[in-house]
């Protein structure tokens, strides 16, 4: 695929993601900070999410399986995942976050078993979809293209 | 020190960098915060919590650490509010009530914006209170005062 055709595909897919609800313009801030200086800030800054977000759902899961749910100390972990999802523009996770924090508030065990999953899952979809995006880009400036998101996205 | 000679001492030539500790326990806010004031020209020291703030301030518990002049460099504190061990709002209090510290505009970031929080840290002597996520326009707005106070 030559150069043209991948940036238009990598235009098209990120406009998806957003029409779609999985990225909101917190991830557009993003990109506002990404500079010559700072050239792998996008993928830094998310990679420090997939980290925090896989610990946090570990955390989350082990809490649930106690025999006496902390209610407490699950609605911290998601406070912290529904801030880093927030801050990078994860929206349809924040959104789960925020679900899951009304389970959390009525002790419902149900609920948040309900809501972990679900979390669960938007965090897979949007990790796959950021990777493949990122993959795009490096195969974009492998062949010597480049990605103006600032421009596109304003 | 002079590098030019031009006799117009505006405003922007005698600003040092600002030197702003930044501390969340959040690593991906962090991350953001640190990133948006270098971008703005900062100098930035971060830290993942209220107590280890202190110690670089020379304000810990540490007596020894007491005799580090870091707190002197400082002209911001950009803390996170909801932190488990000591809240941005105690921290807050702390530097507060340094007589070292306590004229250094300390400003709060949370996710939770209800009145309540804001009036509390305000009362309590915060410059300002901003909401999460922190977004570029935020930390413009915080720079531009940075320049005015840097005289």
């Amino acid at each position: 695929m030559e150069v043209n055709q991948m940036q238009r595909s990598f235009l098209e897919y990120t406009a998806a993601l957003f029409r779609e609800g999985f990225l909101d313009s917190q991830f557009s801030q993003l990109h506002q900070l990404q500079d010559e200086s700072n050239p792998e800030f996008v993928v830094e800054v998310v990679s420090l999410f997939f980290e925090d977000s896989e610990r946090l759902i570990n955390d989350l899961s082990s809490a649930l399986d106690q025999p006496n749910v902390d209610f407490k100390k699950i609605d911290a972990h998601v406070h912290q995942l529904k801030g880093s999802s927030s801050s990078i523009g994860a929206q349809r996770v924040k959104d789960s976050c925020i679900s899951f924090r009304n389970s959390c508030e009525a002790q419902n065990t149900e609920g948040c078993l309900k809501c972990l999953q679900q979390v669960k899952q938007e965090y897979l979809l949007i990790k796959n979809k950021l990777e493949a995006l990122f993959q795009l880009e490096k195969r974009i400036v492998a062949a010597g293209g480049s990605i103006n998101m600032v421009e596109w996205i304003n | 020190m002079e590098v030019d000679g031009s006799s117009t001492k505006g405003l922007l030539n005698h600003i040092e960098k600002p030197h702003v500790l930044a501390v969340d326990d959040n690593l991906t806010d962090l991350k953001l915060v640190e990133t948006l004031l270098k971008n703005s020209s900062c100098k930035v020291t971060t830290a993942e919590n209220g107590l280890m703030a202190l110690e670089y301030l020379g304000l810990g518990n540490d007596k020894q650490g007491s005799l580090n002049d870091n707190g002197s460099k400082v002209n911001l504190i950009i803390t996170d509010y909801c932190m488990p061990g000591m809240t941005g709002y105690e921290l807050l209090k702390k530097i507060k009530e340094s007589s070292v510290m306590k004229n250094v505009p300390v400003v709060i970031m949370s996710s939770e914006n209800t009145p309540t929080r804001i009036n509390k840290c305000l009362e309590e002597g915060a410059h300002m209170f901003i909401p999460k996520p922190l977004k570029y326009s935020d930390v413009k707005k915080l720079r531009c005062q940075l320049m005015q106070w840097g005289n």
